[in-house]
């Protein structure tokens, strides 16, 4: 199953089945409950950097925004478990696409695209996400997969909504 | 009796550490397998999510029916209705336009994607403008729709947790027919070939 990269020397190993990987995935969510309480996440982590970067850098104006000071008032956020389990997962991603030959540098996205509206499309997007993960107190995995495994409703909402608009806006939008 | 509370760096960092693996081997660094869920052309993103959702919600319920597993203690995000829709609409459309979601995206920064990581840019950016514009206007609009008898389909239909957990296993049974279906049509799930030679 490995093949041959144009390049002659990469090998590039094939996905995890979905039903493998989501099993796998269900196990780590599950660890995540048992160890924490909680569930897996990701657009915290960032909130958590926004707030802790804010309180070193301009910590009145970050002590006088609504949202972020009742975040930085017990101290700076940035060594939460989110931002520690973000950054494992930044680590744990590079390991699985060194280890599959799947790692390359590039910008995806660039021969459908263009190189430029690429760019604009990811900081977009990029920016519309982290807004609706603040609206939403929660991204896809915070939110959407971790939420759904308590029966939580505010997860289905989210999952439906998030499914129904991204099925309308790919009409629209040529994505990568 | 689980569980643990552990929320310090060692717990953080092997559960993201795990999460990311898992996540990059489902093909989940890849804008153009992640949208393919959109384009109806790939359904991994649906297929490993349900799988997933599935195992846990029956693992936690199990451990909490055999007394391993304290009840009430794990966290259930707050039920607010239009927040989480409107969040969600906000989160669909820039996946569709951007490529990623924030989990994912810093699964494609780490296999060496820059449109990824200025996606990630792009979440620092929308976070920053939230807290900017975060008032009154806001927090009204998110209040609309809170359920006051609790978070959970128990809590405020009745449904009953097991009950729940037939309709999940049915609807995941369904997603990967269906899922299959469409797949079979088109031009197939996106491979980890093309996937690393990126988006055509």
């Amino acid at each position: 199953m490995k093949a041959q990269f144009p390049d002659g020397k990469r090998v590039v190993k094939p996905f995890w089945s979905p039903l493998a990987a989501g099993i796998a995935l269900g196990l780590v969510l599950m660890l995540s409950f048992v160890l924490s309480g909680h569930g897996l996440g990701a657009s915290g982590a960032v909130t958590h950097v926004v707030a802790g970067a804010g309180l070193a850098m301009a910590p009145e104006a970050t002590l006088a925004n609504p949202y972020l000071k009742p975040m930085v008032s017990e101290g700076n956020p940035i060594g939460s478990w989110i931002t520690w389990e973000v950054l494992g997962m930044i680590i744990g991603a590079a390991i699985a696409a060194f280890m599959a030959g799947r790692f390359r540098v590039q910008l995806d996205g660039e021969r459908s695209l263009g190189s430029g509206r690429r760019l604009i499309q990811a900081l977009l997007g990029g920016t519309l996400a982290g807004f609706g993960a603040r609206v939403a107190g929660g991204c896809t995995s915070g939110l959407g997969l971790s939420g759904a495994a308590v029966f939580s409703i505010s997860a289905f909402v989210f999952l439906g909504v998030f499914f129904a608009a991204g099925l309308l806006v790919s009409r629209f939008v040529k994505g990568v | 009796m689980f569980p643990l509370h552990e929320s310090g760096m060692v717990s953080g960092l092997v559960c993201g550490v795990l999460f990311g693996f898992v996540l990059e081997n489902a093909g989940f660094g890849s804008p153009s397998k992640l949208t393919g869920q959109f384009r109806l052309t790939d359904w991994s993103v649906f297929k490993v999510m349900f799988t997933a959702i599935v195992l846990a919600a029956v693992g936690l319920w199990g451990m909490r029916v055999v007394g391993l597993m304290a009840p009430d203690t794990l966290f259930v995000p707050q039920a607010l209705v239009m927040a989480s829709a409107v969040g969600g609409a906000l989160i669909g459309a820039g996946f569709a336009i951007g490529g990623y979601c924030p989990g994912t995206s810093m699964v494609g920064m780490s296999s060496g994607r820059l449109d990824a990581l200025v996606f990630v840019v792009g979440l620092f950016i929308g976070t920053t403008a939230f807290a900017g514009f975060y008032g009154d206007a806001i927090r009204s609009m998110m209040a609309i729709g809170e359920m006051i008898d609790g978070d959970t389909f128990a809590d405020v239909y009745g449904i009953a947790d097991p009950i729940m957990l037939g309709i999940m296993a049915a609807c995941l049974v369904g997603i990967f027919y269906l899922g299959s279906w469409f797949e079979r049509r088109g031009p197939g799930p996106v491979t980890a070939e093309q996937a690393v030679a990126g988006a055509e």
